[in-house]
């Protein structure tokens, strides 16, 4: 059991990964997370406001069923194959962030100091997860894609735009990592 | 019936990117403090598989499942449009430490403070969508 417990192995991950990507090119489709966005969107109404979101929703359920998936397989993972050894981040990492206030993973896979249910009671920390998240909408729209989208699929399919894109996105995570991050905590 | 095999490629990829700890806030703060080689690991093969997959499935005229040609289409032409949509994901996913995929693996897994992510996703959707035809491309 051992084997499903522990942190898998990137070269193992990443396999499965690039599987997961062709078996989505298999069934015709291609694999991308961040236009169920766009599809929860216009469930929601957004048609009536932009014309962006007008469009046939319904031949974007495949990827809703993709979502579901993957939801249910969080849960399983974090239930049922986790164990206390898992996230174990570099000692200097667990050190900078203890500067930060943020507490050492211990084993959880987000800490308590942005995920915790204590968050609720904070305006500070509501606010950055909202304004992340809306960076991160934004940005994948406007980009066409995501991680999955561009990283995986664009970059798999030799494709010039993914390239400027991710290096958009790691442009982008290492001037918050670096110099926002710490004026914010 | 027909939506059991995406059901069961999303639930493959759920267990994956949390298992690999890619849906980890930490793995994120880590790769992007280059502290460590895991995240960027699980990219590069990731990207390699489909990349040999995709030359295998060209080469060979391989089709899909219902017997029509694979075929994937070019992202569109543009600059401006990856480099700064690019940088803003960026700075969002180093924020708050996740991409789409793991905002909606972490809030199955129960996570509900991350549906306060999801909600500021759908906003930036909704803000993208009003503003779309006055952004350079």
């Amino acid at each position: 059991m051992e084997i499903l417990t522990q942190t898998w192995p990137w070269y193992f991950s990443g396999f499965l990964i690039g599987v997961v990507m062709l078996l989505l090119n298999y069934f015709g489709k291609v694999f991308g997370m961040s236009s169920n966005l766009r599809t929860l969107c216009t469930i929601a109404g957004a048609d009536k406001f932009a014309d962006f979101f007008k469009f046939d929703w319904k031949a974007q359920r495949w990827n809703l069923a993709v979502l579901i998936g993957a939801m249910i397989g969080g849960f399983v993972a974090v239930h049922y194959m986790s164990n206390p050894a898992n996230v174990a981040i570099n000692p200097k990492t667990i050190e900078q962030l203890a500067a930060l206030g943020i507490d050492a993973p211990n084993g959880k896979l987000a800490p308590q100091a942005l995920f915790g249910n204590e968050i609720f009671k904070s305006p500070k920390i509501i606010c950055i997860l909202i304004v992340g998240g809306i960076l991160i909408g934004f940005g994948s729209r406007y980009a066409g894609g995501c991680t999955s989208g561009h990283a995986i699929s664009g970059l798999s399919n030799l494709q010039i735009p993914s390239l400027k894109a991710v290096i958009g996105f790691f442009v982008g995570g290492l001037i918050m990592a670096h110099f926002l991050f710490p004026l914010i905590f | 019936m027909h939506y059991i095999k995406y059901l069961l490629v999303g639930f493959l990829f759920g267990i994956v990117l949390t298992k690999s700890e890619a849906v980890s806030w930490y793995r994120i703060y880590e790769m992007f403090q280059f502290h460590s080689f895991h995240m960027y690991g699980i990219i590069s093969v990731a990207i390699a598989t489909g990349l040999i997959g995709l030359q295998i499935i060209k080469r060979n005229n391989v089709r899909d499942i219902d017997g029509n040609p694979i075929v994937i289409a070019d992202k569109e032409k543009g600059s401006t449009r990856y480099w700064v949509g690019g940088l803003i994901f960026g700075l969002g996913w180093a924020l708050v430490g996740a991409c789409p995929g793991p905002i909606f693996i972490l809030i199955g897994a129960g996570f509900w403070s991350v549906i306060l992510i999801l909600v500021g996703a759908m906003a930036g959707t909704f803000i993208f969508g009003l503003l779309k035809d006055k952004l350079p491309s």
